[in-house]
């Protein structure tokens, strides 16, 4: 078998073939953030113009500049854009990093200040501008109350509401009801403490107490309710319509009339879904300070009828002991801060974990 | 039963001509009419062979209705309602403001001869809400591409739950953060740009620098970015991973299937989630009212102590606000909602118009 036997082999080639395209090699970025870094020292410190931050930032541009050069003169030009973004996109989150984590820090550092048992027993009653101790009990209290009474009053509304849109609405009229619920997620919580104010402050509550307008913990809680509503009505939308129709064709195939379907069926489907929801508005409403501030009106003494006079809630205490010329009162005010987060942080956390372990998922 | 019943058109009749040929009927109420002498029953009910039973005029089903679609139309009623409370009590201050409500430039309404305009405010509330996108926006996107396309997946589930956490961090302690700790590297940072820029009008002016509209824009800019953040990602991640594959597949970089895969699929849920941190933006009341150095003026220069917002204001002045005053304020707030609500629906629409087209899930 040794007929064929080929007399010229193929040569190399005078340059090697390279299937695969030139790169950059692997210590040519951190040589170039070195170069930016010194030519930023360079320029910053040598002309005088500001410190270490500026000489950060300047070699940070450099960086680009000199990554998309390089990488263009190596790489060519698509290469050298695809670099030079991702290097952007990293610097991004690195930038809004910095500021969130500044926030997480400064409120663990400086709430833990006065987190003892005198700020969660005491109210800020009788506690003047030289008095140390003092604390947020009759705010918390009012923030349980208000935003109780916000979800007793939202959650049954919200839930019909999005029945009607997704189960019996038709045409217009549920088109509209939709596209106002998507509006009203948009009202500022100011916008809806003046509507309270103007409509129940100012004009209901004066029957119901000798003609005075009178601030309460439920007005509060109606103006949060406005604005938990539009969340809590877009969530359970979004649940009811995850519900397999199979399930509804089941139940209706065997002869449940359809309201019975919805209680029975679509609801319970729906439940964990529709519960993250509201567990999500509910910790939006907890942090809403400006509504509060002007229907509840805010006060030092623990009230804990939330149907007369005034009342306090966290977010509020947090602003009002912000502004307070007390040298004691920033502690009290980033200690409630701080509980203030905790509360509405537990909130979303299972809310998100309940979210996680639904069924219909996401 | 070893017998096959009856499949016929005549055994659901139930009279008594249905042959019965082994003393099994097809119905219970074939059986009940083939005893002799008992009455035959009226013509309805099982077997009855005519239409379905008619629907009663009252029953549950309709009462169920009738709840949800009353719960669907209390949305378009409260909406309705902001409105009508908030004019009838803006128009006897606007009535009684002796200068013009749009021009004028000042906020004391509680004088006997009262003047109160909103320029200033409505044109702080504009510049601080458009600088804070112009910041926010192209961090936000960028960290939003980190956490789907960029980061390893694990780290990016892990950091996406963290930013959605920082959603919900009440306002009013980023407002605090900003008063307390964020004004310093702010008010350094102004110095310098007055000091190298000053000839550019918007960084110039004497002093003092630091509670300036750049420290509001900014911490407003850290307040929405994970509410456009946690949205746009959501948006990123559902890109149609085909897609993807295939731009790939024809040999494009990462950036560059990103930018022809991810980014015109997303851009709906871009715009609507742009479209919602604005409205939170022009809303935002307390974390502006505590960082903001309160003046009325309407300026460009933005380091210099100052600006106002529609939404700061009514929250700073409400205290000391008597009836004209506060009649004044709701006025303001009037201007809001209006401008709150255009936005909104401007978005929604064209967030509605898009979906026709994309199918995406904004």
């Amino acid at each position: 078998m040794t007929t064929t036997v080929t007399t010229h082999r193929p040569r190399p080639p005078a340059r090697p073939v390279t299937l695969r395209a030139r790169r950059l090699p692997a210590y040519a970025a951190p040589a170039v953030a070195l170069g930016a870094l010194l030519a930023a020292a360079g320029i910053v410190y040598g002309a005088g113009i500001g410190g270490p931050v500026l000489v950060v930032v300047l070699a940070a541009l450099l960086y680009l500049v000199g990554l998309f050069v390089a990488a263009n003169a190596v790489e060519g030009r698509r290469s050298a854009r695809d670099r030079t973004w991702s290097a952007l996109i990293h610097s991004a989150f690195v930038l809004a990093v910095l500021p969130l984590a500044s926030v997480v820090w400064t409120l663990v550092s400086k709430g833990a200040e006065r987190l003892d048992g005198n700020f969660f027993g005491t109210s800020m009653n009788n506690i003047g501008a030289r008095d140390a101790n003092g604390g947020a009990y009759h705010a918390i209290v009012g923030t349980l109350e208000q935003v109780g009474i916000a979800t007793l009053i939202t959650v049954p509304l919200g839930l019909l509401c999005a029945i009607y849109v997704v189960e019996y609405g038709r045409g217009r009229f549920a088109f509209t009801i939709r596209f106002f619920v998507d509006v009203m997620t948009g009202i500022p919580s100011i916008v809806s403490g003046l509507f309270v104010l103007a409509f129940w402050v100012l004009i209901v509550s004066p029957w119901f107490n000798d003609g005075r307008p009178s601030f309460s913990g439920f007005a509060a809680a109606l103006a949060l309710s406005v604005l938990m509503l539009p969340t809590v009505v877009r969530s359970t939308e979004e649940m009811l319509r995850l519900v397999p129709a199979p399930l509804r064709e089941g139940a209706y195939a065997l002869g449940v009339p359809k309201w019975k379907t919805i209680l029975r069926v679509v609801l319970p489907t729906a439940l964990p879904g529709i519960v993250t929801g509201v567990m999500l508005a509910v910790a939006r409403a907890a942090g809403e300070t400006a509504p509060v501030l002007l229907v509840a009106g805010g006060g030092a003494a623990i009230n804990v009828n939330p149907f007369e006079n005034n009342q306090s809630s966290l977010a509020l205490f947090v602003y009002q002991q912000a502004g307070d010329a007390s040298k004691y009162s920033p502690a009290r005010a980033w200690t409630a801060a701080l509980t203030l987060v905790a509360l509405v942080l537990v909130l979303t956390i299972a809310a998100k974990l309940l979210a996680r372990r639904n069924r219909l998922g996401r | 039963m070893g017998q096959t019943p009856h499949r016929s058109a005549h055994a659901g009749t139930g009279g008594p001509s249905v042959p019965s040929s082994d003393g099994w009927s097809a119905g219970a109420s074939a059986r009940v009419a083939d005893i002799p002498g008992t009455p035959r029953p009226p013509d309805h009910g099982l077997g009855g062979g005519d239409a379905l039973p008619r629907a009663k005029a009252f029953g549950a089903e309709k009462a169920f209705r009738g709840l949800t679609m009353a719960a669907g139309t209390a949305v378009l009623v409260i909406i309705a309602a902001i409105a009508v409370f908030l004019i009838s009590k803006a128009v006897p201050a606007l009535r009684a403001n002796t200068e013009n409500f749009w021009t004028y430039q000042g906020w004391s309404p509680n004088q006997t001869a009262p003047k109160f305009g909103i320029g200033t405010l409505a044109f702080g509330t504009v510049l601080s809400s458009a600088l804070a996108l112009l910041m926010a926006v192209p961090v936000a996107l960028g960290i939003a591409l980190y956490l789907s396309h960029y980061a390893p997946r694990r780290l990016g589930t892990a950091l996406g739950f963290l930013i959605d956490l920082l959603a919900a961090v009440p306002s009013v302690v980023f407002g605090l953060w900003g008063r307390d700790i964020f004004v310093e590297p702010v008010r350094d940072f102004s110095v310098w740009l007055n000091t190298y820029f000053g000839w550019l009008p918007i960084f110039g002016g004497d002093g003092p620098f630091g509670k300036s509209i750049l420290l509001g824009a900014l911490v407003l800019a850290i307040m929405v970015l994970p509410i456009i953040t946690s949205l746009s990602r959501e948006v990123f991640l559902q890109t149609p991973t085909a897609n993807e594959e295939a731009a790939l597949a024809l040999g494009a970089t990462r950036w560059e299937m990103i930018r022809t895969a991810v980014l015109p699929y997303g851009r709906p849920g871009i715009i609507a989630a742009v479209m919602l941190g604005l409205g939170r933006a022009l809303g935002e009341t307390i974390a502006l009212a505590m960082t903001l150095g309160i003046t009325f003026g309407i300026s460009f220069n933005l380091i210099q102590n100052g600006g106002n917002t529609i939404a700061a204001n009514i929250a700073n002045a409400f205290g000391e606000a008597n009836d004209t005053g506060r009649g004044a304020l709701i006025a303001s707030g009037l201007v809001l909602f209006a401008i709150t609500l255009i936005v909104n629906i401007s978005a929604r629409v064209i967030i509605y118009r898009r979906r026709e087209f994309t199918e995406s899930a904004a």
